[in-house]
């Protein structure tokens, strides 16, 4: 039985385990309890600066800290770091100061709350912003490997998370991870899907429903879009000559547009974009998300199907 | 001594406990002597704009009185190790007002004269607008408006973190304060109690495009500070009594941010730009120059 988990409880763990750093510090803006960065300030409260709910100020705050030696972690949902995206624009990315941002309960799979919530263009805007790393989990273990290397990594980051559980795809290995390199989770020779977050367990899903019809497909974790892992594709159109992004985000701008960017310029191949069609979700079940905005896995399949036949 | 380039105005210098880390020193200058500092600033003030054609001259008069007396005897400072872990901070959230900076930071051999020469210049340290990435000295990459008392505040809870008593000094222009951000950190600050963090508001009374009255009224500004929690005072930002008086204010105020209200003029010392909207953001032509230079005493009419 696969063992379910939200990438948020990565995260949470991951920032109680880097707490022996002094210099690790968490910026909250009164979502605390949704992010779960709750734990470290629990434990840590004289390390934890509440900054109410100002996301604006919540960056900036981090870029004096961060300017000052120390490594702070501001959280909030997905949707509302994009409130301050022009803080994280001029007073983060321009000076180069590592502030680690993350955006949790992102994508049209945070469900019930509606539009207004779901995040589907978080992972676009960021990508644009020199200097920033760009990641977005697909399960607890990843999330918290990822977590725990930025102490070290000397330049801000978004990563988003999820609020829903998923499956756990990397028990016990952990130490694979690292920032910047995709992970093969399947091979196949026929397509190659690349994927990030909830999509990732969707399109192993889809890669199941292919064999059925004698289609086999690599799978690839891009948990980091920026900087993109350009040599694993580059492999992957040697190997199976067409591509398929999946997503739980804008089509436009996001990991379709990442893996676009480098295939028209460098390596051309056959890509189909598996994402949100340019709209606005809706109130639904994280599975009814998947299903009326066409991007679950059957969707992800019939993509293969398509980017095989302009073979 | 620190305070490198010290030849022709240092009188004294007084030693100062700095927590547990260091002895820092900085210096003090009669108000004579800073009068004449900012006079000299006010020259290269309009000399950068001037050979640039371009910048902002009318906020960098106003601030500079302030600037001035805030860096030659509060500032604790190593012009020579910019750097130093253990440095106040001087943010200016009003980051288009760097002529004025660039010029203090010139005058206290941070960088050079020659420096002021690249101001808005290919490859230059004096960026358009302030930027720690360019230029020795400038504690926060400003320029786009609302962000600096955010910042500072980052900056005061990280030196309370380290059990230091550096303190945070940010200036904001009035106009600016029309950013929702920075009553996010007024907020913030007053909840948190940061009583390093000590801003100083140049209450020039002109923006961008006309007087503040005219492109939003911001009524009774000093309520809204107190009302945030904030201990305000009030002061003539061209009288440097009142501006020793005001530095005072901020300095002996510990147990809560603070913020002094310095009423000022645009464009304060050359004649054709005070209180004229026009000179916010434009250079002076080859006559205006010539007779900045009159008024500021450089040449003789």
């Amino acid at each position: 039985m696969t063992r379910m988990a939200a990438t948020r409880d990565g995260y949470g763990q991951a920032l109680l385990d880097l707490a022996e750093n002094p210099k690790v510090v968490v910026l909250e803006a009164d979502l605390g309890k949704s992010t779960k960065s709750l734990h470290f300030r629990k434990a840590y409260p004289d390390r934890t600066i509440s900054c109410g709910i100002s996301e604006q100020n919540m960056l900036l705050v981090g870029a004096g800290l961060a300017s000052s030696g120390y490594i702070p972690f501001a959280s909030t949902f997905a949707i509302f770091t994009e409130r301050a995206f022009e803080q994280m624009r001029n007073g983060v990315a321009r000076p180069n100061l590592a502030v680690h941002l993350c955006g949790s309960h992102g994508g049209t799979h945070t469900g019930t709350d509606g539009s207004s919530a779901q995040s589907i263009e978080d992972l676009a805007i960021f990508r644009t912003l020199p200097n920033v790393v760009v990641m977005h989990p697909c399960d607890d273990v990843s999330t918290k490997s990822l977590t725990m290397q930025l102490p070290e990594l000397g330049k801000p980051s978004y990563m988003r998370t999820a609020r829903n559980k998923t499956p756990v795809m990397y028990d016990g290995r952990e130490s694979e991870i690292k920032i910047g390199k995709g992970m093969i989770l399947r091979e196949g020779n026929d397509a190659a899907i690349i994927a990030c977050g909830v999509m990732v367990s969707e399109s192993i899903k889809a890669a199941e429903l292919l064999s059925n019809d004698g289609i086999s497909v690599t799978v690839v974790d891009m948990h980091t879009l920026k900087p993109l892992d350009t040599d694993l594709i580059k492999s992957l159109v040697e190997r199976c000559g067409v591509i398929v992004t999946a997503e739980d985000h804008n089509i436009i701008g996001g990991l379709g547009g990442a893996v676009a960017e480098y295939l028209s310029s460098k390596c051309p191949a056959p890509l189909e974009i598996v994402g949100v069609k340019d709209r606005f979700g809706e109130s639904g079940q994280s599975d009814e998300m998947l299903e009326i905005l066409e991007i679950s896995s059957p969707f992800i399949a019939d993509a293969v199907k398509r980017a095989i036949d302009r073979k | 001594m620190t305070f490198v380039n010290s030849k022709k105005i240092t009188k004294a210098s007084k030693v100062v406990g700095h927590g547990k880390f260091l002895k820092a020193t900085f210096m003090t200058m009669e108000i004579s002597e800073i009068k004449e500092f900012a006079r000299k600033c006010r020259v290269e003030i309009i000399k950068m704009v001037y050979r640039a054609q371009a910048g902002h001259p009318g906020g960098s008069l106003s601030e500079i009185d302030l600037i001035s007396a805030l860096y030659t005897t509060r500032m604790r400072v190593k012009p020579n190790d910019p750097k130093w872990a253990d440095r106040d901070r001087f943010i200016l959230s009003k980051g288009h007002a760097s002529p004025g900076m660039y010029a203090v930071l010139a005058e206290m051999g941070f960088i050079s004269h020659t420096d002021l020469k690249s101001y808005r210049v290919l490859g230059g340290v004096c960026q358009g607008h302030v930027d720690m990435k360019w230029c020795p000295g400038v504690d926060f990459s400003a320029g786009s408006l609302g962000m600096g008392l955010s910042f500072g505040m980052g900056c005061a809870v990280a030196a309370r973190l380290e059990d230091s008593d550096r303190r945070i000094f940010v200036m904001l222009g009035d106009g600016e304060i029309q950013e929702g951000s920075i009553w996010e950190a007024a907020m913030a600050a007053r909840h948190h109690e940061l009583g390093n963090l000590k801003v100083i508001l140049d209450r020039n009374r002109i923006q961008n495009d006309d007087f503040c009255e005219v492109q939003m009224r911001m009524f009774d500004i000093p309520a809204k500070w107190k009302a945030f929690g904030w201990s305000v005072k009030e002061i003539d930002g061209h009288n440097m009594n009142e501006v020793m008086e005001g530095l005072d204010f901020l300095e002996q105020t510990n147990d809560g941010p603070s913020i002094l209200i310095a009423h000022t003029i645009k464009g304060a010392g050359i004649s054709y730009m005070e209180n004229n909207p026009s000179f916010h953001g434009a250079a002076p032509n080859d006559e205006q120059y010539k007779q900045a230079m009159i008024e500021l005493g450089e040449v003789s009419a």
